[in-house]
């Protein structure tokens, strides 16, 4: 099962990174969440992959009797999924911002802030 | 209805039974206080009159908590207060050592200046739009980020600040704003994504994020375990959010682009977490493995400082010269990094307390300038000295290379030690490159001839205020460097040393 995971894992990783490497906004965006989600994956794999049997420790027992699914990386995945989440909803909304305002989704055409060509800082005076 | 199990738990063997110490509260004020204001301002925020005041508040009570809590930590050691009572490594254990409070304290100050200036810088609309409230909640995820003892919570503590510079950073939605900020969003959260890439295989060896036990258990699992890969990924994850060469482009991009208060207080604070993470990783948790990288490390470091200082040498304007000496000082903080010596790590410790204070210095004494005179471009800026004389005293005490002098030396001294000498000289060549980029913008913003003195607009007093509150620990430091290196160097050992750091979080060497 952990085969068969990191291979998606792997394809995950080389399609958010292909998608990255574009100069376009928008396909950075979707680079980004495919990223993101390999990422989730990868922390699942992490807390290792066991038969669906619920942590839930019997009556009159301390500790759980048999090997059960670990909690935890589950807990960690829906923290990284909510703040991934919010945080590319702000970065789509800036994107549409800054393609209305700049004209262009091509991030060699984003010059607003790093002019071409400025002038040399003045050599005396 | 079944019957409630009469068999008595055993509470103690999972959570702690006592009630928390009061005086352990001070462990969680940096956060919680910033938090807790941040919200109200939320609750008041079409009265934007008082937002200011009320953030001084929450600021001041940061602070004071800050204060308390370094005091604590440099007389008992290491305090941890462990959320929810759940013992640790099950807890999340907030772990205030030496390093992560003294950086939150001077964080801090810087955030108070910030904030006194903001009350000119920011206009209605910006308040209107929540700077106060933004910049409370950045200030409670850097206070977590310094003073957490779990790596997924500095996780969670990177992304809270880094979404609230995004706030700060795009207020007033101007077009080099947007272009700005489109940088710093992609590249910022791919840095933090590849951090938790990182820790995924930390979860994945250890089967904590605990940094106690992780630092405790690295020690066994040395060998079999893939620790120089994770190692790396922490190098490069963490050095995409210090701004180190060649993953520092986000930084020149975007931070010349907001308000004046906004690039100082990301120039001062938010890269130095980036420096704070990889001691905290590099050096407490994978010291061999850093060891191995110091190679890389170094001219990583040595690129860093040097292609910084060149790339301030060739801007005209001065918010963007501001950004490149940043990077500069990245890469002499790397320096420490690479060496790992106690002297050096200390290096790095008292280089960050001096650039946090520097760098937000200079970036309000820009925002002054041009308040001044209505530009920021070397070009235009001129006349200074003879309009504004005080400003220029100022100017001057900043510009001298005096205040980061021995934490260099610390540092020269350590590379020398370690039989590095290309290093130190890398620190010295970056050093005096700094010198002469800073001393010209003085030279033609202060002494340059400049258009009459009457032309020029008036300093507000608060423009003074803030620069001298920045100055005078920058001379401090300068002259009386002793009790900040005895901090430094405290921190220093503690990271390399971190087994005060475990039997604090652990008691009576109750590793689980």
């Amino acid at each position: 099962m952990e085969a068969v995971l990191a291979i998606v894992v792997g394809v995950f990783f080389a399609v958010g990174i292909y998608l990255m490497l574009s100069r376009h906004i928008i396909r950075i965006l979707l680079g980004i969440v495919i990223f993101g989600n390999a990422v989730n994956l990868t922390i699942f794999i992490a807390g290792r992959v066991v038969r669906e049997v619920p942590p839930i420790i019997p009556l009159g027992l301390d500790v759980p009797d048999t090997v059960t699914a670990n909690p935890l990386p589950q807990a960690l995945i829906l923290t990284a999924i909510v703040i991934s989440f919010s945080l590319f909803a702000f970065l789509l909304v800036l994107a549409f911002r800054a393609y209305q305002d700049l004209g262009t989704d091509d991030t060699d055409g984003m010059r607003i802030a790093e002019p071409e060509g400025e002038d040399l800082p003045p050599l005396g005076y | 209805m079944a019957a409630v199990s009469e068999t008595a738990v055993d509470i103690s063997s999972a959570m702690i039974t006592a009630p928390t110490p009061l005086a352990d509260w001070v462990v969680i004020a940096p956060v919680a206080v910033p938090i807790l204001f941040g919200a109200f301002l939320l609750m008041v925020r079409h009265h934007t009159r008082v937002h200011a005041v009320i953030t001084l508040c929450a600021l001041g009570l940061t602070f004071v908590a800050n204060v308390l809590l370094l005091g604590r930590v440099l007389a008992d050691g290491p305090v941890v207060m462990t959320m929810g009572r759940w013992l640790p490594p099950f807890g999340i254990s907030f772990t205030a050592d030496t390093l992560g409070a003294s950086m939150a304290l001077v964080g801090t100050l810087v955030a108070i200046v910030c904030a006194l200036y903001s009350t000119r810088d920011i206009e209605a609309v910006g308040r209107r739009y929540g700077f106060y409230p933004f910049m409370l909640l950045m200030m409670a995820g850097v206070g977590g980020a310094f003073l957490t003892g779990d790596i997924f919570n500095l996780y969670v503590w990177f992304e809270v600040f880094l979404i609230s510079s995004f706030g700060m950073l795009v207020l007033g939605s101007e077009e080099r704003q947007l272009d700005g900020a489109m940088k710093y969003g992609v590249l910022n959260l791919i840095a933090t994504t590849l951090f938790l890439i990182a820790t995924a295989y930390l979860y994945g060896i250890f089967g904590t994020l605990n940094m106690a036990d992780i630092a405790g258990k690295a020690g066994e699992l040395r060998g079999t375990a893939p620790l120089t890969t994770l190692a790396m990924l922490y190098l490069l994850a963490f050095g995409m959010k210090a701004a180190a060469f060649p993953v520092n482009f986000w930084l020149p991009a975007s931070y010349h682009t907001p308000r004046i208060v906004t690039a100082a207080l990301f120039g001062s604070v938010l890269t130095k977490i980036g420096v704070y993470a990889l001691l905290r990783t590099l050096v407490m948790l994978f010291p061999p493995e850093r060891a191995m990288l110091s190679g890389l490390i170094a001219w990583v470091a040595a690129a860093t400082m040097i292609l910084g200082v060149m790339g301030a040498l060739a801007q005209t304007d001065i918010r963007r010269m501001m950004g490149f000496v940043v990077i500069s000082g990245i890469g002499v903080m790397m320096a420490g990094l690479a060496l790992g010596t106690v002297e050096a790590v200390a290096g790095t410790v008292l280089y960050a307390f001096h650039s946090m204070l520097l760098m937000a210095a200079l970036y309000l004494l820009a925002g002054i300038v041009n308040e001044a005179v209505g530009s920021y471009s070397l070009r235009e800026v001129s006349g200074l000295y003879r309009s504004h004389p005080l400003l220029a005293g100022g100017a001057f005490v900043l510009v001298l290379p005096a205040s980061g002098l021995w934490p260099k030396v610390l540092l020269v001294k350590a590379s020398l030690d370690a039989g590095n000498g290309w290093l130190a000289f890398a620190i010295l060549a970056s050093g005096i490159l700094t010198t002469i980029a800073l001393g010209r913008f003085f030279i033609l913003a202060f002494w340059r001839q400049g258009p009459d003195a009457a032309l020029q607009g008036e300093v507000p007093v608060v423009g003074y205020v803030v620069l001298a509150a920045l100055t005078l620990p920058v001379i401090a430091i300068g002259v009386y460097p002793e009790p900040f290196i005895r901090i430094a160097e405290s921190a220093a050992a503690g990271l390399i040393d971190p087994s005060v750091y475990i039997g604090t979080v652990f008691p009576a060497g109750a590793t689980p």
